[in-house]
C-alpha cells in the first residue's frame, strides 16, 4: 500500500481534451518528495530547453506536498510550477490554503496539464469524475468570486477552487493563481491564462492513510502545540509596529528610502484602521496559527493579507496603509501579485517622470497617486495601451519602451522584480542568495541562519543553547563568533545558504509552510521544523526510511535539478548578479571570488554549472548524461564548453 | 427529609462562530479518532464536525452532525447577525439529504457527533483539544434528571391489547412464558 500519498497524478491535455490518471513510481517519491521535487523532475524528463513558455507543449503542473493530507500540523503550501515566460527560467510559486489536501483526497498528488484549450474552460474533479467544462460564462470574474460561483454551480461548499481572474486571462506576467485569499504569485497565472484554464475546482472524500498513525498523530499533537504557543508563524499578522519594513526598504521605484517614516501617531492611526475594518484572521489547512488578516474596505471586494502583502502598494504610490487597503481587494480579483505589481507601475510612473514614457502613452489618466495606480492597474490588467506592454513586467517593458528605459529597470535578477531593499554593506550570504537562487524572491531563499548578530557573547550563547535548528554544530559556532554582518568568510557564506536553501527545498517538496519552518528560522530560531524532526515526520507518514542526512541529500538533489533545468534553458554566471544598487558599497572583484568559491563549494564550475561529480553523487548521472550530449558540459573534466 | 434528585451530565460544545479561523484542525482530528484502527487514517468527508465556510461572506460555521433524517425541512429561517445572513442550515447538524455532510463516503450511511465517547474517557473532545482559536470549548452540566411517569393501567391494556392484535395471543403468552422462566 502507498503511505502518504495517492500514487497517482492526473495527467490533463486540453488541446485534446483527454484526461488520465496514471501512475507514479514510488522511487521518483524517494528520490524527489512531492511538490516541487516531484515537478522539477517531470519539468526536466518532459519540457524540452527548446520549448516556448506559451507553447502548448510547456506543462503547468499544481502538487500536493509528500506531507499534505496527513496529521502533521502546518502542511498545505501546494506548488505551482512551469516554465516561466518572464525569466524564460522554471517558475516556482506556493499557495496556502486547502487545495493540496483536497486534491489527494480526491485521489490524486499532482495536475500535470499540457495544451490549450479552444477557449475558456475550467477542470472539475470529483473523486474519479473529472471533467474539462466550458467557463466561458466566468470570463472576467474576479478569482475569489469564481471561487464562489463555481461552488454554487456545483452546490457544493466544500469544493476548493483555484483561479486566474482577468489578468491571468490576458496573460500578464504578474498574474498570480488565487485560492481562498491565498495566492501563487511569481509567474503562474499568465500560463494558467496561456492554456485557457479559468480554474481548478476539486472535491476529495477519500483516505489518506499513514504508515505509522498513532505515532505521527501523536508527534503532530506536539507540534500542533508547539507552533501554537511558540511565536512561530507570521508575528506581522498581529504586530502593529511596521516600523522595519517602512524605514528600511525603498519606496517608489525602489529608490527612496525614508529612514525616520514611522511614527507612534502613524502606527495609531493604522491600527484603527486595521481593527475598524477586519473581519477575522484565518488560518491555513490544519494550522493552528491565523496569519491572514481578513480585510472589507467600503465599496471593495474582501481580501486577506500576510506579511509584507500589505505595504507594497502603498509604499510603490508613497501613500499610507489605507490606500492599501482600496487597492488589494480589486488586485486580488483581477489576480495580480502584489510584489511585482506595484513595482511595474511605480517604474511606468518613472518613465513618465523622465520623459521615457509621456502624457500620450497614459490618455485620461489622473493627476493624484491613488488615481494613477487605479489608472495604471486598469491598463496592464486588460493590456489596453501603455498596459499592454507594461504587462510584460519591468525588464521585458524596459527592453521593449527602449529610449533609455533600462537604466529604470533597476531592481531585478534574472528579470524578476526583487523586494525594494537598498543597504550599506555587502552581506556575503545575501550576495549569494540573491544571485545564485532559483527561487527568484529572497524570501524564498533565506530563513534558517538568523539575518543579523547579536550584540553580546552572552546573548549569542544563550541564542544557540535553545537552538534545536541547527542540523549541525558549527553553524553555533559560526553564529557564536558573528559580531559584524559583513564580516562572514566565503566559506561560511556558501555553508549558510546552502542550508537556507535546504530548508525551503525540503518546504516546497513537503507542502510545510515556511513561516513555521524554513522563513521563520531567522527572526529567534525557534521554529517547529527543522532538519533535526522533519526525516520523522517523512518516515512515520511514508515508512519511507529518512534520516537527516537523506534528506538534506534530497534537498541537495532537487536544489541541483532545478539549477540544471535552468542551465539547461541558458542560466549562466553572468545572469547571478543582485541589483548593482543593492548595497551601497560594492567590490566586483571581491564579489566575483566569492562566487567562484560558492560555485567551488557546490561542485559547479565557474560557469555556474554543476560539474558531472556533483551530479553523480545526487544520483543526477542522466542529468550530466544530457548536460554532456548537448555541449553544455565537456566529457572529459566537467568544464564547461560554451563560456558565455 | 427529601430524597436527593438525581442528576445527569450533559456535555455540550461552545461555539463561537468570530473565533473560528477555518483550519479545519477540528475535521482532521475527528475523521483521525474515529478511522478504524484509531488514527489510522485521515479524511474529513469522514468527520463528524464540518467547517462551512464562505470567504466572500466572512462566514465559519463548525457544526456537529446530529441526527438522520429521511426529509429535508420544508421551511427554512434566515437569522441576520452582525449585519449577515445566514441560512438555517449554516447552523443545522441534521443529517439530512439536502446536502451531502456527513455521510461515509463509501456507504453513504450517516454520521454522528458522539463526543468521542471512548474508554478511559478523554478529557475533552478531540475537535475542541485542537481548537487553538477556542472556538470550540467544551462543557459539562449537570442537570436534574426527569423523573419518568409511571404507566397507568389503562396504558398497559391497550398495549398489550395492540399487541395481541398484531402478533395473536398464541405469541404473546408463549413469549411471556420464555421470560418468565429466565
Ligand atoms: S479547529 Fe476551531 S478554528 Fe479551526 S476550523 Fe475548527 S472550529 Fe474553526
Ligand atoms: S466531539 Fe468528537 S465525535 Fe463529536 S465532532 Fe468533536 S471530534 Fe467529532
Amino acid at each position: 500500500m502507498r503511505y502518504a500519498e495517492t500514487g497517482f497524478d492526473l495527467e490533463i491535455d486540453l488541446t485534446r481534451g483527454s484526461i488520465e490518471r496514471v501512475a507514479s513510481p514510488l522511487d521518483m517519491t524517494e528520490m524527489y518528495l512531492g511538490g516541487q521535487g516531484a515537478a522539477a523532475k517531470i519539468l526536466w524528463d518532459r519540457v524540452s530547453p527548446g520549448t516556448d513558455p506559451f507553447s502548448p507543449d510547456n506543462l503547468l503542473i499544481f502538487s500536493a506536498g509528500i506531507l499534505h493530507a496527513t496529521p502533521v500540523p502546518g502542511v498545505n503550501r501546494t506548488a505551482v510550477n512551469t516554465i516561466s515566460p518572464q525569466t524564460n527560467l522554471m517558475a516556482h510559486s506556493l499557495f496556502g490554503g486547502f487545495f493540496g489536501p483536497e486534491l489527494k483526497h480526491a485521489g490524486y498528488d499532482k495536475i500535470i496539464i499540457k495544451g490549450k484549450a479552444p477557449d475558456l474552460v475550467y477542470l472539475y474533479i470529483h473523486n474519479d469524475k473529472v471533467e474539462i467544462r466550458d467557463a466561458t460564462h466566468l470570463r472576467g470574474v474576479g478569482s475569489t468570486e469564481t471561487g464562489d460561483r463555481l461552488k454554487k454551480e456545483l452546490k457544493d461548499p466544500r469544493v476548493q477552487v483555484a483561479a486566474i481572474g482577468l489578468a491571468g486571462e490576458n496573460r500578464v506576467y504578474m498574474a498570480s493563481i488565487e485560492h481562498n485569499h491565498a495566492s501563487a504569485a511569481r509567474g503562474v497565472g499568465v500560463i494558467m491564462g496561456d492554456k485557457r484554464l479559468k480554474a481548478i475546482a476539486v472535491r476529495g472524500t477519500k483516505d489518506i492513510n499513514i504508515a505509522h498513525p498513532a505515532e505521527l498523530f501523536q508527534m503532530s499533537q506536539e507540534l500542533h502545540h508547539k507552533i501554537d504557543s511558540s511565536g512561530c508563524g507570521d508575528w506581522m499578522a498581529y504586530d502593529e509596529d511596521d516600523s522595519f519594513h517602512h524605514n528600511h526598504f525603498a519606496w517608489g521605484n525602489a529608490r527612496t528610502r525614508l529612514k525616520n517614516y514611522w511614527s507612534k501617531e502613524l502606527q495609531d492611526r493604522w491600527t484603527s484602521w486595521k481593527y475598524d475594518h477586519m473581519d477575522r484572521q484565518t488560518g491555513c489547512y490544519n494550522c493552528p496559527k491565523e496569519c491572514r488578516n481578513v480585510i472589507k474596505w467600503p465599496g471593495k471586494p474582501r481580501f486577506a493579507y500576510k506579511c509584507y502583502g500589505k505595504d507594497t502598494y502603498h509604499m510603490a504610490a508613497f501613500l499610507e496603509l489605507d490606500f492599501s487597503y482600496e487597492i488589494l481587494g480589486v488586485a486580488q480579483e483581477y489576480g495580480l501579485d502584489s510584489y511585482s505589481t506595484p513595482q511595474v507601475i511605480a517604474f511606468a510612473l518613472e518613465l513618465l517622470e523622465a520623459g521615457i514614457l509621456t502624457d500620450k502613452d497614459f490618455p485620461g489618466m489622473p493627476e493624484d497617486s491613488r488615481g494613477r495606480f487605479f489608472y495604471i492597474m486598469e491598463k496592464i490588467v486588460r493590456r489596453e495601451g501603455i498596459g499592454d506592454i507594461l504587462a510584460d513586467s519591468v525588464s521585458h517593458a524596459a527592453i521593449r519602451i527602449g529610449n533609455g528605459a533600462e537604466a529604470y529597470d533597476h531592481n531585478t535578477t534574472k528579470k524578476f522584480e526583487q523586494l525594494p531593499i537598498k543597504l550599506g554593506k555587502v552581506n556575503p550570504a545575501y550576495f549569494l542568495m540573491i544571485a545564485t537562487g532559483e527561487k527568484m524572491s529572497i524570501t524564498q531563499i533565506e530563513g534558517s541562519f538568523p539575518q543579523d548578530p547579536l550584540p553580546t557573547p552572552e546573548q549569542r550563547q544563550a541564542f544557540v543553547d535553545k537552538w534545536e535548528a541547527a542540523p549541525d554544530e558549527k553553524f553555533k559556532q559560526y553564529f557564536l563568533n558573528w559580531e559584524k554582518r559583513a564580516d562572514i568568510t566565503n566559506q561560511v557564506a556558501s555553508e549558510i545558504t546552502e542550508w537556507n536553501e535546504a530548508m525551503h527545498y525540503v518546504d516546497d517538496a513537503t507542502g510545510l509552510c515556511g513561516f513555521v519552518s524554513s522563513f521563520r528560522g531567522q527572526f529567534g530560531g525557534d521554529v517547529a521544523y527543522h532538519m533535526n524532526n522533519i526525516p520523522d515526520c517523512i518516515r512515520l507518514a511514508t515508512g519511507i526510511p529518512f534520516d537527516k542526512d537523506k534528506l538534506w541529500k534530497t534537498a541537495q538533489r532537487i536544489r541541483t535539478l532545478v539549477r540544471a533545468i535552468n542551465v539547461r534553458r541558458g542560466l549562466r554566471r553572468k545572469d547571478e548578479r543582485p541589483p548593482e544598487d543593492h548595497w551601497a558599497v560594492r567590490d566586483e572583484e571581491a564579489e566575483q571570488k566569492l562566487l567562484s568559491d560558492y560555485y567551488d563549494y557546490k561542485g559547479w564550475n565557474h560557469d555556474a554549472i554543476p560539474t558531472r561529480q556533483t551530479l553523480e553523487k545526487l544520483d543526477l548521472g542522466y542529468v550530466a548524461d544530457d548536460l554532456e550530449e548537448r555541449g553544455i558540459l565537456m566529457v572529459e573534466d566537467g568544464v564547461s564548453a560554451k563560456t558565455a | 427529609m427529601k430524597a436527593r434528585q438525581a442528576t445527569k451530565i450533559i456535555k455540550e460544545i461552545k461555539v463561537d462562530i468570530n473565533k473560528c479561523t477555518g483550519c479545519r484542525a477540528c475535521e482532521m482530528a475527528c475523521s483521525a479518532f474515529h478511522s478504524k484502527p484509531k488514527y489510522s487514517s485521515i479524511n474529513p468527508a469522514r468527520s463528524r464536525i464540518r467547517v462551512v465556510v464562505d470567504e466572500l461572506n466572512d462566514e465559519y460555521v463548525p457544526i456537529r452532525a446530529g441526527d438522520y433524517t429521511v426529509a429535508e425541512c420544508t421551511g427554512r429561517h434566515t437569522y441576520a447577525i452582525d449585519g449577515k445572513d445566514y441560512s438555517e442550515c449554516s447552523f443545522c447538524g441534521a443529517v439530512c439529504p439536502s446536502r451531502d455532510f456527513f455521510f461515509e463516503p463509501d456507504s453513504g450511511l450517516p454520521l454522528k457527533c458522539d463526543m468521542c465517547e471512548t474508554v478511559p474517557a478523554l478529557d475533552q473532545p478531540w475537535c475542541v483539544k485542537v481548537c487553538t482559536a477556542d472556538s470550540l470549548t467544551y462543557v459539562e452540566r449537570e442537570v436534574p434528571r426527569d423523573e419518568k411517569p409511571q404507566p397507568t393501567r389503562d396504558q398497559l391494556e391497550i398495549g398489550l391489547e395492540f399487541l395481541i392484535n398484531e402478533y395473536g395471543m398464541e405469541a404473546i403468552l408463549e413469549n411471556l412464558n420464555r421470560k418468565s422462566k429466565r
